[in-house]
């Protein structure tokens, strides 16, 4: 994929480069020998629907830097919400100071032409479209759920929208910016019935302007997040123990970001907090899996145009045909080894550190046809939608959650499940894919949190088959 | 009151006073700033020092509500924030019960939450503690490594003020340590923490934080997993105060309203085993989340929500009282001024028994002392009440422990685990949550495994 930079479009700069050069020397003024300036301006948007009112519109503003100084292994952070030379100034005097107590010594930053590598084209941004058909979204899938069944007694939606420019410019010259536009529609649903209540969720979400409805059916999303609710119903309790389990296409990516996409992150790795030290080249998966991380994603939940310490996105090959062949790196724990960074340095907002992230995270086609891989099953669970999860990278064991399954019996699916977690350990479920289908599909937008802070993330999957998984349910 | 709060009252004042005729103004303003030492192999790995501030607007006018919010301070951007909050009011529906709350005399219960000590704690003092937790961490047992070691404390300084009469403002400071901690078990690591908390460093138990997050790790070594029954299960206060957290949503007032509690038409019944008892008291001091006022400035107070296992109570803010025809509980939560009110409980505490964990265990022939739990995000249902978590403890067996297990769930519903709540411990731990610890023994609780 070539790398598609050119100098900025964008008029006016967040902050002007002369006094990004001055704060970056201040940074470096004890003798440290890295200093960053990531500046941040985000407004967004955000409307609640709940029991058929609109509730709220939100409007949100906010804006502010980070200063990072290194020295050593030590780094010192500060920052601020005033972007005026004398706040950027204090703010990296106080970096400076806490990265190295003492020291001396002057540097003079000079920093590069700015870099831009857009992965997104926004074709309507969302802050020139009215709020009132925001708002309109809301109703429209709030009455399109409703009518779903007379069983749905509930609905909640939301609308989302975030313009984010960022500015990161650092002692080594590098001057990067992005203008990240996200878009997001979710929409629960609460069903009840003879059994009780249950629930349904779907979302959508893209690094694209408001074209997002153009090209997707808000009355569709309700209406699946719908019948899940009421399918749910009549569901019976999930089995628990071991067992064969066929996550379909774009509903499991989030067993990959669990199983092992953290696990490859290199901070971790190189704190040997991760089950996949030192496996570097070794057979680590099944030989059908081949894991991609790609920030380049056009319009997937996780494209950024470049990572949070102004390095450009790209596409990252983890595991080729079962090979571990690369873990995802930032700047300090590529600096550390010597090698490239990979465009992994994420951060939640200007108050924070970056830190090894995913971006959008998947396992490319197979060869199977779907339908083939259910009939292939005697019994097992068919997942048709994951909810979030959890894993200790150490030890490799990860929890996800089953929020639409059914059990599969003498190769057909039959009764629908209620939800359960299910667990796994990432090295051992990764070598127990034994059918991958060849019916790629991304999933919903994701929201990973780490070590306190959240990023938006994407994953994706075609079909497949995990040989054994423990389903967490209460049915012998 | 500090000549910083009293500013911020003064601002959030000033925003009210603009209202318009019809227009019911809340302003809600905020400072403050946090230290973060983080050590590793006896460096320091990174030393944060940060400050921020925003505000929060919220208008109600003819019963239709908008909301904004900026990240600082600034007159431009405040004078925005009004403006973006007044023209989102217009989007909104009618909502007949919309309102901010108003005073209702009941009193507050003054607490401590500022220490001075711990305001000008030298910083070559905060990285030293650290240094020393990871070396008390590395001490306490010769096959564990530290990931890392942290100090953080914060500082905070908020006021609101509404055209209905609330005026509130105050400061508050604190601190924690915490490490973590890896013990190699063939190619696999296991993990473990401690912490302490504290109003000033001085208070911290740095031993007990370091030998919490040794044993974390290493009991656990060897650890297999089990086969699949049906199991009486020991919580560890730890995991108790999680399990404990998430009755917050079923008890939610505004659940309740808009038909999303498992608990609806449950009022004066049985839901819990008579063993069972729980108490939202944000007024007592050793609650790690002690306040003296709700998200909304109305007086924290003392309710009883589950008692003897008869439901009580559900918790409330204004907004939800309003529509149930009932009073505010002083529920009101609140993340910062980036967000308007939601409803909560605020300090969960659980009436304690009698018996030692180690005396619950050993009336137990068969079960599982389980002592983390992971995925309650994703596997637990509030409105179904379908509960299933990851889980790893340690067998019980004729009464005493035996081998540790890991990677397995645990499976029931919510509405079962409160009926079968068999016996609670006199083990209280004031943990830095949302509710209190105990030990916590539940009958017939699904394990899978292998």
């Amino acid at each position: 994929m070539s790398l598609k930079s050119n100098k900025s479009q964008n008029a006016e700069p967040l902050v002007a480069s002369d006094v990004l050069e001055r704060v970056l020397a201040k940074g470096r003024s004890t003798g440290a020998e890295f200093a960053e300036v990531y500046i941040e301006d985000k407004r967004s948007t955000s409307a609640g629907l709940d029991d058929g009112k609109v509730e709220q519109v939100t409007s949100g503003r906010d804006r502010g830097a980070g200063i990072r100084v290194v020295a050593g292994e030590t780094t010192g952070f500060a920052h601020t919400s005033d972007l005026s030379e004398r706040g950027l100034l204090a703010a990296a005097e106080a970096a400076a100071v806490a990265a190295k107590q003492g020291g001396g010594g002057v540097n003079k930053v000079q920093l590069g032409t700015e870099l831009r590598h857009a992965v997104n084209t926004v074709k309507i941004s969302p802050d020139g479209v009215e709020k009132s058909r925001k708002v309109d979204l809301l109703k429209r899938a709030d009455a399109a759920a409703r009518a779903v069944n007379s069983a749905i007694v509930q609905v909640s939606a939301g609308y989302g929208d975030s313009l984010r420019r960022i500015l990161v410019a650092n002692s080594n010259g590098v001057l990067s910016a992005d203008d990240q536009v996200r878009t997001l529609l979710r929409v629960s649903v609460v069903a009840t019935g003879d059994g009780g209540m249950q629930t349904g969720y779907d979302s959508l979400g893209h690094t694209i302007g408001f074209e997002l409805f153009d090209e997707n059916d808000v009355e569709e999303l309700a209406i699946r997040a719908a019948k899940q609710a009421v399918t749910k119903l009549s569901a019976r309790p999930a089995p628990s123990g071991a067992m064969p389990v066929v996550i379909k296409r774009g509903s499991g990516g989030v067993l990959f970001h669990e199983a092992c996409g953290h696990g490859l992150e290199a901070d971790l790795v190189g704190k040997s907090a991760s089950v996949y030290r030192g496996k570097m080249g070794e057979l680590v998966a099944s030989p059908l899996v081949t894991l991609i991380d790609d920030g380049t994603m056009t319009a997937e939940w996780g494209a950024i145009g470049i990572d949070d310490e102004g390095h450009p996105s790209q596409r990252n090959t983890l595991i080729q045909d079962g090979v571990l062949t690369d873990y995802m790196w930032d700047y300090l724990r590529a600096r550390k080894e010597g090698r490239a960074q990979s465009g992994n340095g994420r951060r939640q907002s200007y108050q924070h550190l970056p830190m090894v992230r995913m971006t959008n995270t998947f396992v490319i086609n197979g060869k199977e046809d779907p339908d083939d891989i259910v009939r292939d099953t005697k019994h097992g669970v068919s997942i048709a939608k994951l909810g979030g999860g959890q894993v200790d990278t150490a030890s490799g064991d990860f929890v996800f959650g089953m929020t639409e399954a059914y059990l599969i019996e003498n190769g057909e699916i039959t009764e629908p499940l209620r939800e359960s977690n299910l667990i796994g350990n990432g090295p051992e479920v990764l070598k127990d894919i034994d059918l991958l289908g060849n019916d790629f599909a991304m999933g919903n937008p994701g929201m990973c949190g780490k070590d306190g802070q959240g990023v938006p993330v994407g994953d994706g999957q075609p079909t497949l088959r995990v040989r054994s998984l423990t389903i967490g349910g209460t049915a012998a | 009151m500090s000549d910083g709060v009293q500013e911020l009252q003064k601002l959030a004042d000033s925003i009210v006073g603009k209202a318009k005729a019809g227009e019911q103004i809340e302003a809600y303003v905020s400072r403050g700033g946090e230290t973060s030492v983080r050590v590793y192999e006896g460096e320091v790995e990174h030393f944060v020092s940060a400050q921020s501030e925003g505000i929060g607007i919220r208008i109600i006018k003819d019963g239709r509500t908008g909301f904004a919010y900026a990240g600082t301070l600034e007159s431009d951007a405040i004078t925005e924030v009004l403006a973006e909050a007044r023209d989102n009011v217009q989007f909104g529906t009618v909502d007949e019960w919309a309102g901010l709350a108003e005073p209702d005399g009941v009193a507050q219960i003054p607490q401590k939450f500022w220490d001075e000590e711990l305001a000008s704690y030298p910083t070559d003092k905060k990285i030293a503690i650290t240094k020393e937790l990871e070396k008390l961490t590395l001490a306490a047992d010769a096959r564990v490594r530290a990931e890392e070691a942290n100090y953080e404390d914060g500082w905070g300084e908020t006021a609101v003020a509404t055209t209905t009469g609330i005026r509130e403002s105050g400061r508050g400071n604190s601190c924690y340590v915490s490490v973590s901690t890896l013990a190699d078990d063939g190619d696999e690591s296991l993990t473990g923490f401690g912490f302490s908390v504290g109003d000033s460093p001085k208070e911290f138990d740095l031993k007990k934080a370091a030998h919490d997050a040794a044993d974390r790790a290493t009991r656990l070594l060897g650890a297999t997993k089990p086969a699949s029954k049906l199991v009486t299960i020991v919580l560890d206060p730890y995991v108790t105060s999680q399990f404990v957290s998430i009755l917050s949503s079923v008890l939610n007032g505004e659940s309740l309203a808009k038909g999303r509690s498992l608990f609806a038409d449950r009022l004066d019944q049985q839901v819990a085993s008579a063993k069972f008892t729980l108490v939202d008291d944000p007024t007592n001091p050793l609650a790690y989340t002690a306040t003296d006022i709700d998200g909304e400035g109305l007086a924290a107070r003392r309710n009883v929500l589950i008692e003897n296992g008869v439901l009580k109570k559900f918790v409330h803010s204004s907004y939800s009282a309003r529509r149930m025809n009932t009073k505010s509980t002083g529920n009101a939560t609140r993340g910062g001024f980036a967000g308007s009110p939601g409803v909560g409980c605020l300090a969960m505490q659980v009436q304690p028994g009698t018996k030692s964990q180690a005396e619950l265990i050993s009336g137990i022939d068969d079960g599982v002392l389980i002592q983390d739990v992971s995925g309650m995000h994703s596997g637990v249902n509030t409105i179904s009440g379908d509960f299933s978590t990851g889980a790893s403890g340690i067998l019980i067996s004729n009464g005493t422990l035996g081998a540790p297990i890991r990677e397995f769930t645990i499976a029931s519903t919510l509405q079962k685990m409160l009926l079968n709540i068999v016996d609670l411990g006199n083990d209280i731990d004031w943990l830095p949550m949302r509710a209190v610890g105990l030990s916590l023994v539940i009958s017939d609780v699904m394990l899978s495994g292998a």
